[in-house]
């Protein structure tokens, strides 16, 4: 079953065109990394898919039929995970959580005993039940990278939209991330579209890459036909180097052409006498 | 897909004490409740003549359906606490109420600690009308009903719903284009204000008095006119807390989320300024109350708006009442502006709070 399907779909912002005329299929299941240069429509491509942003063509959630869903029916099928999450000080993670729950409460009405208890296994199963009662601004950046996947996870949406999971994380906190996200996505079968900046992790988890650049598809297929050392240095306007790891990985390493170290600025460290 | 379907039983399972959401939780309002209470009961014993409170007590259980007691109070007593003291007290509480209340959803709906109820306009309109009322408005000593309040409360209303409809002009519905449009209209309406002022300069004391606040001139009228905004205004704005909390997080990921942030701010905006509107009317201008009593209870209870809002309401009743009370007794038999008397005592108070808490605002 398809996941989402994008027909003609463009975008404008503040009157500059930021998608181009964009087709994609994305199978449920699937887990696709988005990957371009800053500004080739990454945010916007999820945006436009989670429905917060006015598009020309159509998109397709699913079965429903396109532009059918309220608001609320979006919410229970796609997740968005944003780059930049909005942490409200003060507010317990067990709030924060129970944010995620908002599209099954009622306008004016309250949670359910159903609404906490799922809460609380969403917590249990991202490690997180011992932060339930801390402030969401008092954790540090992976324990609040968890929190705000957990918001989404009681979404109970079938589609995962993930923009720049791990910005601002160490490259251990990044590859926790994301193996806690391909975790869930195979317990939960989750559809998971994330878009990402670093090639090598999108290389990494995700089974299809689409390399958007000026707001169109500019390549699209499995990460060994896109992380190629041409097309990254065509659209990033990058010098790397492509490598393969001993697990048939494809790792991307930057370059840096060679330039002589000015001897009278090199530092030294010398013991004192 | 479900995430406790994986886990039979685990749905049905009450969750744990520590994993509770933000209830408002009955030990907090239990206690904000005594505050009220006490602080409505030594406001209505004080003043220049004392009650006794033995006497006043028996009175008002008097009133009670199917409670016979005689209080023992003379018929003066009587007199005073009901048609003096009781509505004052009550006028004071309902106003305090609403501005409290008002100002919690005002910083929720914009995510703005710096919000208070006449953050749109709604101060400002409420002068302009109160000035025009003051300045050019017939003699009404002989009308049924009063113009400066019906003056004050159409300005406050006309001065938010500029704003609104200047801040939804661009196209844009931010929080903070919307609180610029209040800052401009704000100030073109002060400036109207302030020329009608200086045109009619032998109503500056009236005008300035009444910025400055005043229970003055309560009696149940005033209370009548406050109570309808009241009641439909608290109750809407307390269903829509959890929605504010929801708000917390940003117009966007509202969105998100299956909510029209938009469509939050316009009903609680809408609701917040017909209070502040009606509490206005009858009491003038009495700042702080909107700013200090919603920080208070956050830097206390924290900042989840289901404990908020009803604290809020609670604590602001409270809070007024113990200024109008100051206000009459310190210096009496004169009597200080009400507006002086809560930023005077609200500030240090609001500062000790301040110092002594560890939560973040």
């Amino acid at each position: 079953m398809t996941a989402v399907e994008l027909r003609g779909v463009s975008v404008d912002l503040d009157g500059r065109p930021v998608l181009r005329d964009l087709d994609l299929t994305v199978p449920g299941g699937a887990r696709l990394g988005l990957i371009g240069p800053n500004g080739s429509g990454k945010t916007t491509l999820l945006r436009a898919i989670a429905g917060l942003v006015p598009h020309r063509g159509q998109v397709t959630i699913g079965d429903a039929p396109p532009g059918g869903l309220s608001r609320r029916e979006l919410a229970r099928r796609i997740a968005l995970v944003p780059q930049i999450p909005a942490v409200p000080a003060g507010m317990s993670v067990t709030d924060y959580v129970l944010l995620g729950r908002t599209p099954y409460i009622p306008y004016l009405g309250t949670e359910t005993r159903r609404d906490l208890a799922i809460v609380a296994d969403v917590l249990d199963h991202l490690d997180l039940g011992g932060f339930a009662g801390r402030a969401l601004d008092s954790l540090s950046g992976g324990e609040r990278q968890r929190a705000v996947l957990a918001r989404a996870l009681a979404q109970q949406a079938p589609l995962l939209l993930l923009d720049e999971p791990t910005t601002g994380l160490d490259v251990g906190h990044q590859q926790q991330v994301m193996e806690l996200v391909d975790t869930l996505r195979r317990d939960l079968e989750l559809t998971v579209v994330s878009a990402m900046h670093d090639l090598t992790l999108a290389g990494q988890f995700a089974d299809q890459l689409v390399l958007l650049d000026g707001g169109r598809v500019a390549a699209a297929g499995p990460a060994r036909s896109v992380l190629t050392k041409e097309v990254i240095g065509h659209h990033y306007h990058a010098s790397v180097r492509v490598l393969e790891d001993s697990g048939g990985g494809i790792v991307v390493v930057p370059v840096r052409p060679a330039v002589a170290i000015e001897p009278e600025r090199q530092v030294t460290h010398e013991q004192p006498a | 897909m479900t995430v406790t379907e994986r886990r039979p039983g685990r749905a049905e399972l009450p969750p744990g004490p520590h994993r509770g959401p933000a209830r408002l939780g009955a030990a907090p309002l239990a206690i904000a409740c005594a505050g009220l209470a006490g602080a409505t009961l030594v406001a209505v014993l004080v003043g220049p003549v004392r009650l006794p409170p033995g006497a006043v007590l028996a009175e008002l259980a008097g009133r009670l359906p199917g409670v016979h007691l005689r209080s023992g109070l003379t018929r003066q007593e009587a007199a005073i606490l009901w048609e003096l003291r009781l509505p004052r007290v009550v006028l004071g509480g309902l106003v305090g109420a609403m501005l409290a209340m008002a100002g919690a959803a005002y910083q929720g709906v914009f995510r703005n600690p710096l919000a208070d109820p006449y953050l749109l306009g709604a101060a400002a309109g409420a002068g302009l009308g109160a000035t025009l009322a003051i300045a050019y408005g017939p003699d009404t000593g002989s009308w049924p009903v009063d113009l400066l309040p019906m003056a004050a409360f159409a300005g406050a209303v006309a001065g938010v719903v500029a704003a609104y409809a200047l801040g939804r002009s661009g196209g844009t519905r931010s929080a903070t284009t919307l609180i610029l449009s209040g800052v401009a209209v704000a100030a073109f309406l002060t400036a109207v204000q302030t020329y009608v002022q200086q045109q009619k300069a032998e109503t500056l004391r009236e005008v300035y008095g009444w910025i400055l606040g005043r229970l003055t001139t309560a009696g149940w009228r005033e209370v009548a006119l406050v109570v309808p905004y009241a009641l439909v205004s608290t109750v809407l704005i307390l269903l829509h807390r959890r929605l504010l909390d929801v708000l917390a997080v940003g117009d966007d990921e509202a969105t998100s989320l299956g909510l029209s942030a938009s469509q939050v701010r316009l009903v609680v905006v809408g609701t917040a300024t017909l209070a502040t509107a009606a509490a206005v009317a009858v009491s003038g201008l009495i700042g702080f109350v909107g700013i200090i009593v919603p920080h208070t209870v956050r830097l206390v209870a924290g900042t989840s708006y289901r404990r908020l809002v009803p604290l809020s309401l609670v604590g602001g009743a409270a809070f007024l009442i113990l200024a109008d009370l100051v206000a009459r007794t310190v210096a009496a038999p004169a009597e200080l502006p009400i507006g002086v008397v809560t930023a005077f005592f609200g500030a240090p108070f609001f500062a000790l709070v301040l110092r002594t808490s560890r939560r973040v605002l």
